[in-house]
This record gives C-alpha cells, structure tokens and sequence, in this order.
C-alpha cells in the first residue's frame, strides 16, 4: 500500500504544533496500525530525523496505553478494537489518513501524538478503589455473589482506562470511565461499603479536573474498544443522587 | 446534599427535571389547542379558565420559571462543554457514532427559543396585555393560522421541537438514573411515539385552518 500519513507533531507541553504530511510506500496490509508507524519512524530515524512519538505497551488491546484519533473516529474506523489491535486492511491503497492525539483539556499533549492522563490516575485515587486490611486472604467462596451480578461487575470492569470515551465525547466527559468503576464497585459485597463515598469523591474530582458534563450522546459506547454500556452512566447518576440524599 | 446543585450531574438533573416537566406541560397544552378543531366554545372556555383559574395562574410563573432554568441551564452546560476541548480535532466524524440532534440540543433548543418568543408574542401577549379588538381567543388564533407564513413557522417550530424530543424523552431518564440496557430501548419506543403524538398533533392545526384558505 501506499500512503498519505497527516499526523499532528508537537515538541513539547506548551509548543503550538502542527500537522505534517509524510508519504510511506510499501505499507503492508498484514500491519497493524502501530507497526506502520514503527515502519514510518524506522524511516524517519534513517533520513535523521524526529520519529513520531505515541504511546503504547501490550500491544494486545489489554492495557489501555495505545489511542489515537484516526481519520475523525478514536482508535480508528473499526469496531471495539484499539489502535494497536488495528490492521491495515481498514484502509484503502492511496489514501491519506489523519492521526491526531486525544483532544481534552484534561488530557493535555505532551509531544506529538501522546497525550498526559494523569487526570484518569487522580479520578482512580479518588475513590476507585476498595480499602482491604492486609493478611491472609480471605476464603473466596465464603462471599456468595449472583451470576448476574457478576457479569454486570465484570462488564464494567473490563475498562482499560485508554481515554477514547473523553476523546470521542462531544464534551470531552469521564462520565463513562467513572460511571464503570463506581458501578463495578458498587455491584460487589468488597466495594458496597465505600459506594457512597466513592461515588461523591469521584464526581468532585472528575468535575475538578476540567471534564465536561454528559449529554447522553452515547458516543463513547459506541467507540469504546471493550464496549462498556452507558448504562452504567446511569448507575452512576442513580448511585450519586442516593449518595447525595444521604450525604 | 452540599454542592449537589453545582456538580455536573447535579446541574443535569435540573435539566432532567425542567424537560420532563415541559414535556409535560406540553401534552397539557396540545390537548387544549386540539378543541380549535372541534368547538370555538369550548377552546374560549378552556382558554379563559387557564387565564382565570387560580391554581393555573400560578402554574404559570412555574411554567415560566421551567424554561428559564431549563434554557439557563443549558446555556451554562453548554458553555463548559465547550471549555473542555479547548483545541478541536482536525478531522472528526461524529455521525458514526451519535445521531446529529443529540450533538445539536442546543442548537435546536436555541431555534424553539426564537419560535417561542414569536409564538408569545402572537398570542400570549396579545391575550393578557394587548388589543383583542374585539376577538375571542378563537378567533384571534384562526386568523393567525390562516396566514400561510404564520403557519409554516409554527411547522418548522414542532420540527425544531420534534428533533430535540428525539434525544429528550430517554436522556432525561438516563440522568435521573432511570435506565438500564432494557429501558434505553422501550425509552426510546415511548419517547418517539410521544414526539410523533406532540408534533403532528400540534402541526394539524395551523393546516388545518390555513388548507381551506389555500383553495
Ligand atoms: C418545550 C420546550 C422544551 C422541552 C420539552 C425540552 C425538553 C428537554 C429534555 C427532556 C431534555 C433532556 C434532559 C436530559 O438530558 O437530562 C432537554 C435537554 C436540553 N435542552 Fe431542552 N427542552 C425544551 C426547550 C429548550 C430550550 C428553549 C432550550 C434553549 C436553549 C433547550 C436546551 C436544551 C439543551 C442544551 C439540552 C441538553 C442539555 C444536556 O443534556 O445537558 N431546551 N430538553
Ligand atoms: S498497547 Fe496496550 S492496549 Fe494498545
């Protein structure tokens, strides 16, 4: 294949930045989306000049460190993947494809294509969590839960914390990334004890940070890689108002 | 509930709120503009007793204070929604994955804004502080509607209103934590067939004053 890459280049935090155009011939259709841009840097390095930086690690689609904004859609035009898990064949011989970073004020970039989600880290120490006296661990079968509960829990704990829900968002909201921890939590006998705590601290900070509010667009469903149902977005306003009234 | 009213989720369930209430209000208001079609008198009558009635003569600084939270509100939200993408993408497509009124509900909101207050001004105004000349309330709203420019802006009004219904009825029940997979879809079902019901029901009239004038 042979490609006409717009990618968004920016030396540091406060730089301005801006698009460049870079031809790559020879792109094979068996790459995944990051291998071309290894294959894009492996050229530019050569020709002595600055690779594009971007993030990744697993590159299974398990750790959420990949995701970048291609041709208008987070993590590309396919369907409940993430970039790294995205193929080539997506895109058609000659054609131009645009990479930009996460776009957010909480997400600010920090060079080229990688964008700083400390803020994802903050909302987690909000309150995404459940306090667990150390020891022996407890025997696991002595805390039955639903089946049903289960799958709902585990449906929501699935996040891997990529961004793409802000990213996507018309408002740039973390309503689905705190909307799945708190109802993941509160769905399980470990985390019911924190739920309403949870609940407040998390929305404070998430207001804090500078995310914008939810208007149910539905977007992020729609381009979350593991799929996360706005659901629990709903759970999370219901968990928030029982937290308020009682608070 | 210290700071609830100035969280975001607090702020949106005002809107909720304020939305379902006109939602309500406007059922309560096509019912009595459909008596045009059958009785003058009875559309006089229910027009005086909405204007006299003193439970519904406060109803009316409540209904007026629904809107201006609501369109508040909206203006507020909007504005930090707005902030939080201090730098807009470069290419974007969001039709692949939002319908276009959910993406626009400020927009549409702004639009039945401006229908609103010419819509006030026609017959509200009129009615309360103006000259009837002598008309009943009937007769100043057929006349109206008999004008082909005054009816088609109340058309394009119920299309600005159905376009935002279409992504009311179920957000205002997923903010109030009012749903889960199951419910967004029959949410959905109630809220469409509540928008056709509001809007055709709203747009019969005017043509069906106006047809007759047309031939
Ligand atoms: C009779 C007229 C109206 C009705 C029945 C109505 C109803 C609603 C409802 C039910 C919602 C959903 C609330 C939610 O998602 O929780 C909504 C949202 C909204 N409305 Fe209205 N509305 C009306 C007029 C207006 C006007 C005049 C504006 C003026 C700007 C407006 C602006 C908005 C905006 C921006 C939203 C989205 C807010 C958000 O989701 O955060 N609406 N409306
Ligand atoms: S690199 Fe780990 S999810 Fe993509």
């Amino acid at each position: 294949m042979k490609l006409k890459l717009k990618i968004w280049r920016q030396k540091n935090r406060n730089s301005k930045g801006k698009f460049e155009i870079y031809d790559l011939d020879n792109v094979s259709e068996e790459m995944t989306f990051l291998e071309m841009l290894d294959y894009l840097n492996s050229k530019l390095i050569l020709e002595d000049k600055e690779p594009v930086a971007f993030d990744s690690d697993c590159r299974e689609g398990i750790c959420g460190m990949c995701g970048l904004y291609i041709n208008g859609r987070t993590h590309g035009p396919e369907k409940e993947v993430t970039t790294c898990q995205l193929s080539m064949k997506a895109f058609k011989d000659r054609s131009t494809i645009t990479v930009e970073p996460w776009r957010s004020k909480a997400f600010p970039v920090i060079k080229d294509l990688v964008v700083d989600r400390t803020s994802f880290d903050q909302l987690i120490q909000a309150g995404g969590y459940i306090s667990a006296d150390t020891g022996a661990a407890p025997e696991a079968n002595s805390i039955i839960i639903k089946k049903e509960t289960v799958d709902r829990a585990f449906d929501a704990g699935i996040c891997i914390g990529c961004g793409a829900c802000v990213a996507t968002c018309k408002n740039a909201s973390a309503m689905l990334f705190v909307g799945s921890k708190v109802t993941q939590l509160a769905l399980l006998p470990q985390g019911k004890a924190e739920a309403t705590i949870r609940a407040i601290s998390m929305v404070a900070k998430m207001d804090e940070l500078g995310f914008g509010n939810c208007t149910n667009t539905g977007a992020c469903e729609a381009e979350c890689p593991k799929g996360i149902s706005i659901s629990n977005i709903a759970k999370l306003n219901r968990e928030y108002l029982y937290a308020k009234i009682q608070d | 509930m210290s700071n609830f009213f100035s969280s975001s989720i607090g702020k949106k369930i005002i809107m909720s709120i304020t939305g379902l209430f006109l939602i309500l209000f406007l059922l309560l208001h096509l019912s009595i503009n459909l008596l045009l079609i059958f009785s003058a008198e009875a559309f006089n009558t229910a027009s005086h007793f909405m204007a006299t009635n003193p439970v519904l003569k406060v109803m009316q600084y409540v209904l007026a204070a629904g809107f201006i939270i609501h369109i508040t509100w909206a203006s507020l939200l909007t504005l930090q929604n707005q902030a939080a993408r201090p730098i807009k993408y470069n290419t974007n497509s969001p039709a692949r994955n939002s319908t276009w009124s959910s993406r626009n509900m400020f927009i549409l909101g702004s639009l039945i804004f401006i229908f609103l207050v010419i819509h006030l001004s026609d017959f509200f105004y009129v009615m309360k502080f103006g000259d009837m000349a002598g008309k009943s309330d009937y007769e100043l709203v057929t006349s109206t509607f008999k004008i082909w420019y005054y009816a088609l802006i109340y058309i394009v009004g119920f299309v600005f209103l159905g376009l935002h219904l279409s992504h009311s009825f179920h957000s205002a029940f997923q903010t109030i934590g009012l749903n889960n997979k199951i419910w967004m879809k029959r949410l959905k079902v109630i809220g469409t067939i509540y928008l056709f019901i509001v809007c055709i029901g709203f747009a019969i009239i005017p043509l069906y004053f106006l047809i007759p004038e047309l031939f």
